[in-house]
């Protein structure tokens, strides 16, 4: 009984002692893996499981996109990488936020949206990334530099790849235009508005004397406010980052341009990115003729107008060409894979996968050598036949003159947008009404400056 | 020798026994219910204290904590959008508890007739509540969708102009206390048919001989019977009401703001876009102190009420 009982401790305290054992040298050999930063070389045999996390579109899924996670796995056979996305981009920043000031809940991998990334900039997030400069075989010079100049902190740390950039055009339902008697030829179209965004509103009233019923010329004021301030070199910070979208001439054309749209009742009053989706399905119901598109809006016009209305729609180019969007990569420190996550963060971004994603899905390159690559200068799009998407896109890609971010533009960008402009379109409430509430939330969230 | 021996340890042993009985008796119901308070004074105590202490500091998300004083109580006395937060909190408030509570009344009050599937029926009461505010909240935001909902379809059968029922005011509002109503009808009415089942018999007897209709009787015996649980209903859901927070999250699309002017943003979201969405730790914890004074005073208030009401039906 005795010595039966003591050989089962010994056995149970030999079988402890090795599985600590097997657990330190485990924790031992990929501890030294993550420290030689060299591309994703896990030992073969360990399965790994990557998450990204991203907001919108990026074009790397299999159901729409260019099948990028697949095509990783492939290469990779121990590396899953599983996306957690969300529509909103604001909501997706406000809970990142959360996440890094508390070190949990963080994917491998976090996508940072332009609205966003001069605040993850900022000493207390940007020391929560990677910083690529220390990654071997990252090189700031390959994407387009003002795109990797977003995204380097004051002193020089870099802390994100740059995915997309957002080059506006203007889409349109050429089977609305006709039964509203205006041009449907795609240069026609852009003849319509060419060099004043004030055209624009003029084509809207056009419009809307022999719209269809229940067709409202643009989808929101809010997609229109974007596409007009991004074309506009003041927007809402000045070169030193301080908040000045109260006297920005920028913002106050965008502004007078939406709300003009908004009395004349030329936009559908929906609310973009909603996260009730009232929006995407208004795409599929016809209830607009215009969307302002940068590049990575044309895979959503796509996904949610759905196969029914595949043809029916063009892009023109806009009154004036603009920026809209574009996000970055970024890797937290405190993920359990640092070095597979980098190494798939820049396999995302290299040239040859982001021509992928624009020629499957539209979001224009900011990698320079995929930028000047032919196969995106004649990407045609199946959904748009007979479009030349890839000209119309990079001919504003290459022209894009940056206008100067600070920390703060998302918060009022979000205000501008769903609060101002909306409770304009769908409450009535008078422009000046709107843009003094609008004021008056900047200062409950910023404070004064 | 040996008797004394065995005398003094005997004297030793029941003196140790008693000493440990009687520590026993004295300590163990402090023993078991430590439990609990370890708990309340973990995440209950010590999160109120240091939020009041949060609300004396200027904290933003990830950077440490700077002494302000009573700077952000000042700010909040002038802020817009904190009495609209106020101002929401109470008008929701009372188009949800209000008819929340008289609904759960009369159901009550049909569940304690003798029917057939009465049990059917109780459990089918409760089950809103077993729902998920989350699962209710997106539910509802379906049904009320201004433009595919199937309220304002049903609405527009008879004639009626589709209803904003997120952009205008009242419509948000009622739409929201629906939500509140749905869930919690049920778990009041079964508090009360508890209440109701306490209630002598004798009493109906009584009064049906005298010829009170089954209205009459609801009101002269019921009610005054189940005093005391409506008090009860009452306070819990102005508590619950004060607190609102998921379902106009969830009904403003997961967003702080409540609405493009703040409709419908009670001080629990606007708490919450403080906190989470501008980073405000410290002011966001100065919202948190004044809901709980404002608890405090309602609690106290009703508290008065009720011992007013006692003392007269005492005499």
């Amino acid at each position: 009984m005795r010595t039966s009982g003591r050989t089962r401790k010994t056995a149970v305290i030999a079988v402890a002692g090795l599985a600590a054992c097997a657990t330190l040298i485990t924790g031992c050999s990929s501890d030294s893996k993550d420290s030689g930063s060299g591309g994703g070389k896990a030992a073969a045999n360990e399965k790994i499981t990557l998450h990204i996390g991203d907001f919108g579109s990026f074009g790397y899924d299999d159901k729409t996109g260019a099948k990028l996670f697949s095509e990783y796995h492939a290469l990779h056979p121990n590396i899953t990488v599983i996306e957690d996305n969300v529509s909103d981009s604001g909501a997706y920043w406000n809970s990142l936020k959360l996440h890094l000031t508390q070190n949990s809940g963080l994917d491998d991998i976090q996508a940072l949206e332009i609205g966003f990334i001069a605040n993850a900039t900022q000493p207390q997030y940007a020391s929560k990334f990677v910083d690529f400069n220390t990654v071997k075989g990252f090189d700031a010079g390959a994407w387009l530099d003002y795109k990797e100049k977003e995204a380097t902190t004051s002193d020089g740390k870099v802390i994100g790849v740059g995915t997309d950039v957002g080059p506006t055009a203007i889409c349109y339902r050429k089977d609305l235009f006709q039964q509203a008697g205006l041009p449907t030829d795609r240069d026609a179209v852009a003849a319509l508005w060419a060099g004043d965004w004030g055209k624009f509103v003029t084509a809207g009233k056009q419009f809307k004397a022999h719209a269809p019923a229940g067709v409202a010329f643009t989808d929101s004021a809010s997609g229109l406010f974007n596409a007009v301030l991004s074309s506009q070199p003041d927007q809402y910070s000045d070169g030193s980052g301080n908040l000045v979208y109260d006297t920005s001439p920028g913002v106050k054309t965008a502004w007078d341009i939406a709300s003009t749209a908004v009395q004349d009742g030329l936009t559908a009053k929906l609310q973009q990115f909603d996260a009730n989706n009232t929006w995407t399905a208004a795409f599929k119901t016809n209830k607009f003729a215009t969307v302002a598109c940068p590049s990575w809006m044309i895979g959503l016009v796509a996904t949610n107008s759905g196969p029914a209305n595949q043809g029916k729609w063009d892009i023109a180019q806009p009154p004036q060409a603009g920026n809209w969007g574009g996000s970055f990569l970024a890797v937290p420190k405190s993920g359990k894979h640092v070095a597979e996550a980098t190494a798939l963060a820049q396999w995302l971004t290299a040239a040859a996968q982001e021509v992928k994603v624009f020629q499957k899905f539209g979001n224009i390159p900011s990698n320079k050598a995929a930028l000047s690559d032919p196969a995106v200068l004649n990407t045609t799009n199946a959904y748009f036949p007979g479009t030349p998407v890839g000209k119309i896109f990079t001919a504003t890609a290459n022209d894009i003159k940056p206008a100067p971010i600070g920390p703060n533009d998302g918060v009022v960008k979000d205000t501008i947008t769903q609060n101002g402009l909306l409770d304009m379109e769908q409450r009535g409430t008078s422009k000046d009404k709107a843009w003094s509430n609008v004021q008056a939330q900047v200062k409950d969230k910023v404070g004064d400056q | 020798m040996a008797t004394s021996v065995r005398a003094t340890s005997d004297g030793d042993s029941t003196g140790w026994r008693s000493k440990l009985y009687r520590l026993d008796t004295k300590a163990s119901p402090y023993a078991y219910i430590a439990p609990f308070f370890l708990c309340f004074a973990a995440f209950g105590l010590f999160p109120l204290i240091y939020t009041g202490w949060l609300s004396l500091n200027q904290v933003e998300l990830g950077t440490g904590a700077q002494w302000v004083g009573f700077h952000n109580y000042a700010e909040l006395w002038d802020n817009q959008f904190f009495w609209n937060a106020l101002r929401n909190t109470f008008t929701l408030g009372l188009i949800s508890t209000v008819p929340q509570l008289l609904m759960a009344l009369g159901l009550a009050h049909l569940l304690n007739y003798k029917l057939r599937a009465r049990g059917f029926f109780r459990v089918a009461v409760l089950a809103p509540y077993a729902t998920s505010i989350a699962a209710a909240s997106l539910v509802f935001v379906q049904l009320f969708n201004p433009d595919y909902g199937m309220i304002n379809q049903l609405l527009g059968h008879l004639g009626v102009d589709p209803v904003q029922w997120s952009s205008s005011k009242w419509p948000a509002q009622i739409a929201i206390s629906s939500i509140v109503t749905w869930r919690w009808t049920g778990y009041n009415a079964l508090i009360y048919l508890a209440a109701m089942q306490a209630v002598s018999g004798d009493l109906y007897e009584a009064a049906a001989l005298d010829g009170a209709s089954r209205w009459r009787q609801f009101v002269s015996v019921t009610i005054p019977s189940i005093r005391p649980t409506i008090f009860f209903t009452i306070i819990v859901s102005t508590i619950g009401a004060t607190q609102l927070f998921g379902e106009p999250l969830i009904y403003g699309g997961n967003s702080g703001s409540g609405g493009s002017a703040h409709q419908y943003q009670t001080l629990s979201l606007y708490m919450y876009d403080k906190g989470w969405q501008v980073g405000e730790l410290g002011q966001a914890s100065a919202v948190a102190w004044v809901m709980l004074l404002i608890l405090l005073l309602i609690g106290a208030v009703q508290l008065f009420v009720l011992r007013n009401n006692r003392r007269k039906l005492g005499g």
